[in-house]
């Protein structure tokens, strides 16, 4: 019989009678990891939040030189740049695990997609997820603009032309993203306030909601793995995930800090509203696949703008999407169905395709 | 009593309106005049009189009178009358007397605007068209009223004026331009439309450069004349004056003299006056030298030599120039070599003003400081790009320690699970 | 032997742990270094864009003279006018950027290329020109000349 008081020190035993660290040490001990066949995904909501807590740390330090204006924005970056010591090295950190972040979150989805992690009891927390997707495509994008250079002003542009082809309340959305009828200092501030403010506290809630969630029902189990038989092998999150978690996040982190190194995040042009587009702008990659769809959508079909048909098409693929556990009624009622893995993996290769094609196709046609 | 005051007062106010100032007397002039003459059928007649309200003259106060003579006060064709002074319409010499009455009076100039100049009819009689129009009674020359559009006469400064430095050339070009009218005369007719080819002209009517040169500030406005052969480079050197002291200390402003041709106006042609570029100097095809040199001759070697010094400069400082951008564009700190550059660039431009010397040995004195300042500051561009790669050697111990992580912590999770493993056999 | 292996089993536990542990340090030391450094204003508190402190003192720069200094990559001029005030110009010549000079003989700036003339208020008065030179503002704060782009 093993003595647990001992195990702590003066410094624990002090913090628990205040503020309760042995109820937490119990929840910690008791969770589990499902071991199987397709353990390995499991890794990924941890990897988007560790570097979701990478971008918040990097965020945080860029704030203290960054001025959100557009006489100063582009001039701020240039001296982070050039005099702050490191100062290169933490702008591209912020940069590239941005960039991180959604490929290992687009990765956790799809394997919950797959893995069929959103039938009941987990239904909110598949909902939640699909919010917390939506928050990370909004961050992502308000922070493109942020340096004010010519490549972002111009994506932004397009960007927010987008919601505008929508019908009744195309033009408003799109005045009250741009804070104006045209990308102009008043977008910048505008978006330099949703992405360090609003945006940041709306995912408080929605992902203190999600890792509550998570917390109170476990991992799920697979289909696959629940037809296992007995005994269902486990893995006790405490120490032995949280060691795995723990490689992965440095793998990460070396991934990162060789992608600052040897694709450190350029400075570009500053940006100038009224000089014509360069040729060949782009969107960031995780828009390319929407972008070339509207781009190749042929601009009238059956008397409806083209574009309009995309954006309703994008809406309709992501209600379903994000609904999924509404719409599989065959895994609701626990029996086998093959719709979500069809519908995810052709969404796999579309968006693949179609991000391939974005980049080789030549801009001019 | 009172009847006495009162009829007192009336012939007073009688008296008053009898002798009112002159202006008012000028008032009436003009509406006398004016008022028959505007209603009238014919428009040689009728303009004039519907213009002059907008003409400086009787914004000053002065009516038809003043210059056509005859009696203000008469409403009737009598008005008209030689003994009262009228000249009707002045013709040749009879124009520059009329304007010339009160122009060459200092005294009377000086009550309306002190710091106009009086002389311009001693200026007139000394250029090609009073010479012409006094001494072979040429009546198709250009007076007072022709270029001075007379009865809607407003000063130079005014953008409606036919003398603003925007309308002079078009004035000129009234008579200047027209074949037919100039046959006689036997000289070009294309001055015009050459000036509206040249960098002058584009500066002044694009840039809004009122400083640049039209017909007057070469030719002269009263006095004026074509510059004579000798005296072009004078002329032109009033603004580009230091080119034309390099010129006329080189060894091509003796000879064009002896060739009796003129200096500047040789390459740069007089009025057809285009952007200079590189170009035009060399041994090559677009060369101007080659109107007179060949490439084998000493003249057309120097050319290709100094030709060869300001290309070389010119592609260091763009080399120099694109690395620093791409540098800069990188995130890199390069103010500091950019801030260097542009005494590369002050350097060039010397050069370019210095092919006026035509000597190679004065040309290279400009161009091997600016080399020397480009190449520094293509180093400092290099070095920027360097820096960017040494960052990555930093990162590498870094790569390393994390490695080490790594490594340490799968150890540790494999040894962990071993002895978990054996504890729970035990246990069983 | 039982005994021997445990003994071996505790030895590599320990060297293990010795092992995370420093490496774990080293870890540490390798993130709050840049951080520290990042977080220490630089020397220069502010970008060069619109304002920069010169390295010339007040009392360095006499009456009727004129210096070339360095704001960001352009040129720029210090003038101490006969009137004894201190004025600040871009030293890029309005017609094809060449750096001008003071000239005390005739109290002007001008500049050597085509021979352009500016008056002390930056006006072009002479020459081929066309602009007048960009003015900036000069604050003297003690001991410190500072020369900021007009608003």
């Amino acid at each position: 019989m093993e003595n647990r008081g001992s195990e702590h020190g003066k410094l624990w035993l002090w913090l628990d009678e205040r503020i309760g660290l042995k109820d937490i040490e119990k929840l910690a001990k008791k969770k589990e990891i499902p071991v199987h066949r397709h353990s390995i995904w499991y890794y990924f909501g941890g990897m988007t939040l560790f570097l979701f807590i990478i971008q918040v740390l990097s965020g945080i330090l860029l704030l203290l030189y960054y001025r959100p204006s557009a006489t100063e924005a582009y001039e701020s970056i240039q001296f982070l740049m050039t005099e702050v010591q490191f100062g290169w090295l933490i702008r591209s950190i912020h940069a590239w695990s941005a960039n991180l972040m959604i490929v290992a979150m687009f990765i956790h989805l799809f394997s919950a997609l797959l893995l069929k992690a959103y039938r009941s009891p987990r239904e909110l927390t598949w909902l939640s997820g699909g919010g917390l997707m939506g928050l990370s495509l909004a961050f992502g994008f308000t922070g493109y603009l942020l340096p004010w250079n010519e490549l972002s002003f111009f994506a932004t542009r397009v960007g927010t032309e987008i919601p505008g082809v929508l019908p009744v309340i195309g033009s408003f959305t799109r005045r009250f993203l741009r804070g104006g009828n045209d990308v102009t200092g008043a977008t910048l501030t505008r978006f330099y306030g949703i992405h360090v403010a609003i945006l940041p506290a709306i995912v408080t809630i929605v992902l203190g909601l999600h890792l509550f969630l998570v917390q109170k029902h476990g991992m799920s189990r697979p289909p696959s793995a629940e037809r296992e038989g007995e005994p269902k092998r486990v893995m006790p999150f405490m120490p032995n995930f949280l060691l795995r978690d723990l490689v992965g996040w440095l793998c990460a982190l070396g991934v990162l800090a060789a992608l600052a190194a040897y694709y450190p995040a350029e400075l570009g042009k500053k940006a100038d509203p009224f000089q014509p587009a360069p040729i060949g702008i782009k969107p960031e990659w995780y828009f390319m696949a929407m972008f070339q769809t509207l781009k190749l959508i042929p601009s009238h079909i059956l008397g409806i703008e083209g574009e309009l048909l995309g954006v309703l098409g994008f809406g309709a693929v992501g209600a379903v999407l994000i609904l999924m556990p509404f719409v599989d009624r065959r895994a609701a009622a626990g029996k086998p169905s093959r719709f979500p893995a069809v519908f995810g993996i052709a969404l796999i290769l579309y968006s693949i395709l179609l991000t391939y094609l974005g980049y080789t196709m030549s801009p001019t046609k | 009593m009172i009847r006495a005051i009162s009829r007192g007062f009336l012939w007073l106010g009688i008296a008053v309106i009898l002798f009112l100032p002159v202006p008012a007397i000028g008032q009436q002039q003009v509406e006398n005049c004016v008022a028959c003459h505007q209603s009238l059928p014919d428009e040689r007649l009728a303009g004039p009189a519907k213009l002059f309200s907008g003409d400086i003259h009787a914004v000053k106060g002065f009516g038809c009178v003043s210059c056509h003579g005859g009696d203000a006060s008469d409403t009737e064709m009598s008005a008209m009358n030689p003994a009262k002074g009228y000249v009707g319409k002045p013709t040749g010499t009879k124009i520059v007397d009329v304007c010339g009455r009160c122009h060459s009076d200092a005294r009377f100039m000086r009550q309306y605007n002190p710091s106009l100049r009086v002389d311009q009819v001693t200026e007139y009689y000394a250029s090609v068209h009073g010479r012409r129009l006094k001494e072979q009674k040429d009546s198709k020359v250009a007076t007072c009223a022709n270029c001075h559009k007379a009865h809607s006469i407003k000063p130079p400064g005014d953008p409606r004026s036919s003398v603003h430095p925007l309308h002079v050339a078009d004035t000129c070009g009234s008579c200047h331009a027209n074949a037919e009218y100039m046959a006689p005369y036997k000289i070009p007719t294309d001055q015009l439309a050459n000036y509206k080819k040249s960098v002058h002209w584009r500066m002044m009517a694009n840039k809004g450069d009122l400083s640049a040169p039209t017909c007057n500030d070469c030719h002269g406005n009263h006095g004026a004349a074509p510059p004579g052969i000798s005296w072009v480079g004078n002329v032109c050197g009033q603004c580009h004056a230091v080119n034309g002291e390099l010129f006329s200390k080189s060894r091509h402003s003796q000879v064009f003299v002896q060739m009796g041709i003129p200096g500047c106006a040789t390459c740069h042609d007089n009025h057809q006056i285009l952007e200079t570029s590189d170009e035009l100097i060399g041994s090559r095809e677009k060369a101007i030298c080659t109107r007179c040199h060949t490439a084998e001759d000493r003249g057309g070697k120097s050319a290709a030599a100094m030709r060869a010094m300001i290309d070389s400069l010119r592609q260091e400082y763009d080399k120099a120039h694109s690395i620093l951008l791409k540098a800069g564009h990188a995130g890199m700190e390069v103010s500091q070599p950019e801030f260097d550059l542009n005494e590369a660039k002050t350097a060039l431009v010397k050069a370019r003003a210095a092919i006026h010397a035509f000597s190679v040995v004065t040309l290279k004195k400009e161009i091997d400081p600016g080399l020397q300042v480009s190449a520094k500051a293509y180093a400092g561009g290099l070095k920027a790009l360097e820096e960017l790669g040494f960052r990555r050697k930093w990162l590498a111990v870094s790569a390393i320690i994390i490695l080490a992580l790594i490594v340490g912590l799968v150890l540790k999770i494999r040894q962990m699970e071993s002895a978990q493993k054996s504890s729970e056999k035990e246990e069983v | 032997m039982a005994e021997g292996m445990l003994k071996q089993f505790i030895d590599r536990r320990n060297f293990l742990n010795w092992f995370l542990g420093s490496t774990a340090g080293a870890f540490v030391l390798s993130v709050l270094y840049p951080l520290s450094r990042y977080l220490t204003p630089p020397p220069v508190a502010e970008s060069t864009a619109r304002s920069v402190t010169l390295s010339l003192k007040p009392k360095e720069v006499k009456a009727n003279s004129g210096q070339i200094f360095r704001f960001g990559s352009q040129p720029g001029i210090l003038v101490n006018t006969p009137a004894g005030e201190l004025k600040a110009f871009s030293a890029a010549c309005t017609h094809l950027a060449c750096i001008v000079q003071y000239r005390s003989d005739l109290s002007e700036i001008w500049c050597a290329c085509h021979n352009g003339h500016f008056d002390l208020n930056g006006k072009n008065i002479a020459g081929p020109p066309p602009k007048p030179l960009e003015e900036y503002a000069v604050n003297v704060s003690g001991d410190q000349i500072v020369v900021s782009k007009k608003v």
